[in-house]
């Protein structure tokens, strides 16, 4: 199958194959760090592109210098775990009350379905005409937007519950109370956590979308005014941080995924 | 089955009219500003001049031709480097945890360069959702061509198929069910995109449109384009949706 490739791969070569496809991925690091390096400086405009030595520089003595951009970067991080929480309580709470019967399933499932196809991105002025340019429009914004996986996730799980589990349950005289804590939030924990991981990825998105769209504080202020000046590397260098944060937050979602998963394989054991 | 499915039905379209009412009585009543949340008639209204404007079929046209333009870009080099990177475990083990670990990130924080680089006219826009659709078309690209059985290929290479033939008549239909999930990601990523970039920031389409008729408080005519927005979205879902139930019925028949 697919794994021949690498054993013979192995094989042919004394680096183990893990630490050549380690070795290769540092190599295109680098190799991209240096060309944009040799273009920034010998062949880009000034204006638009910067090489990434000039970024870093402008990451350490503008960006995390300047307290007022620091400070809007703290503020989306507290938007987006704000924004994220939310999402995971209501979502969780919204797909419970959803996923109960097969009734409130069938008639409300495709309306979610329905919502979560719509671009959100044309609700924005709506949004901030509601909650105005500060954090609540862009928690809300966030909300909105990684709710919907949470939902669809709990939906699911609920729904693919094996009938042959509901009915052996049931045979054997369990209460609708143990039914739930046994066979079917089992059954939703592992499609749960993939829920966990996209609604943080929407979230991600929402605080973005909004922290762009408003441009007269916050993070968009900063990109407009360097955008607008001709000053690329300190836009670079906050898009990066901006990044950084976005990796962060998945990693963390990535992590806690891990830490809980013994605790439901043990669920679904007992 | 069918009596669970009308009851289902009647709760829908209950739900539905019990939030068109809550809109009309809480606007008729006045107890929500008009500027937050104007009259149904309104919102009818502004629909209805809308669509017999030229400046509203020109919109309509600006961001349908940035779609497809941002549109077939991604398709082609998304299924190209896909392919390409799928022909060999190595390529595969280096590249593709890259490709999905800036999928990760929100492309959106990129649109200020895109903005930088292409200016506000329609080429940021195509870049912005050709790039950010690029993502899950190449993905599932990989996935697709990377997880074709072998057997079918050395089945193919002994009966003396030749390079295009496996190609054509084994790697391409095998492949078909998951390069179709990525394009139709792809798709939906691409609409969401261009509409968001003309929003942020552009000098037209209907996403522009939605953010000038906000930044001029006429709350009815930014309602009748979201309407229109959310309609298209709606439409097109049940579209590809219906396509792919009909695709996937008629290769559950050959099989």
């Amino acid at each position: 199958m697919v794994m021949t490739a690498s054993t013979w791969e192995t094989r042919n070569s004394r680096l183990s194959y893990a630490a050549r496809v380690r070795w290769a991925r540092c190599l295109i690091i680098v190799a991209a760090l240096v060309a944009l390096e040799i273009y920034g400086r010998l062949f880009a405009d000034p204006a638009f592109f910067q090489p990434p030595s000039k970024i870093v520089h402008a990451w350490l003595f503008t960006v995390l210098s300047d307290a007022r951009i620091t400070s809007a970067l703290g503020m989306a991080v507290f938007e987006i775990a704000f924004a994220y929480a939310l999402a995971v309580v209501f979502g969780a709470v919204i797909g419970l009350a959803i996923g109960a019967t097969a009734l409130s399933r069938r008639a409300f499932f495709p309306l979610i379905l329905l919502l979560y196809a719509i671009p959100q991105v044309s609700f924005i002025p709506l949004f901030v005409l509601m909650f105005g340019l500060g954090a609540a429009s862009k928690i809300a914004f966030g909300f909105s937007h990684g709710v919907f996986p949470v939902i669809v996730a709990v939906v699911g799980g609920m729904k693919n519950v094996p009938a042959l589990y509901m009915r052996g349950a049931r045979s054997m005289g369990v209460s609708k109370l143990g039914i739930f804590r046994h066979v079917v939030f089992p059954n939703i924990a592992p499609g749960f956590f993939v829920g966990l991981r996209l609604a943080m990825t929407m979230t991600l998105l929402g605080v973005i979308l909004a922290e762009l769209y408003v441009s007269t504080a916050g993070i968009g202020y900063f990109t407009r005014m360097f955008a607008e000046n001709y000053n690329p590397a300190p836009l670079f260098a906050l898009i990066g941080s901006l990044a950084a944060i976005a990796l962060a937050f998945n990693g963390c979602v990535r992590i806690a995924e891990r830490r809980l998963s013994p605790m439901r394989r043990s669920a679904q054991l007992s | 089955m069918s009596r669970s499915t009308f009851s289902a039905l009647v709760i829908q379209v209950g739900f539905l009219a019990i939030l068109g009412g809550a809109w009309y009585w809480s606007t008729a009543t006045g107890s929500v500003s008009k500027l937050f949340l104007p009259e149904p008639a309104a919102v009818w209204l502004a629909f209805s001049r809308l669509v017999v404007t030229g400046q509203f079929w020109s919109a309509v046209r600006v961001t349908l031709t940035t779609i497809a333009q941002a549109y077939a870009i991604a398709l082609i080099v998304g299924i190209a480097a896909g392919y390409l990177v799928s022909r060999s475990r190595f390529l595969i083990d280096v590249l593709e945890p890259f490709i999905a670990g800036l999928f990760t990130i929100p492309i959106t924080l990129f649109f200020p360069m895109f903005i930088l680089f292409f200016g506000i006219g329609t080429g940021s826009k195509v870049a912005y959702g050709a790039s950010y659709a690029f993502f899950p078309i190449a993905l599932n690209a990989i996935a697709a061509f990377a997880n074709v059985e072998t057997h079918f290929l050395r089945a193919a290479r002994a009966m003396g198929a030749s390079r295009w033939g496996t190609f054509r008549h084994v790697l391409v239909p095998s492949a078909l069910p998951v390069l179709l999930n990525g394009m139709r990601i792809g798709f939906f990523i691409c609409f969401a995109s261009v509409l968001g970039g003309e929003t942020l920031s552009s000098i037209a389409g209907v996403g522009r449109n939605i953010a000038q008729a906000a930044e001029l408080m006429d709350s009815a005519r930014m309602y009748a384009w979201i309407a229109f927005v959310v309609l298209t979205a709606i439409t097109l879902n049940l579209l590809i949706g219906g396509l792919e139930r009909r695709a996937s019925v008629r290769g559950g028949g050959a099989w």
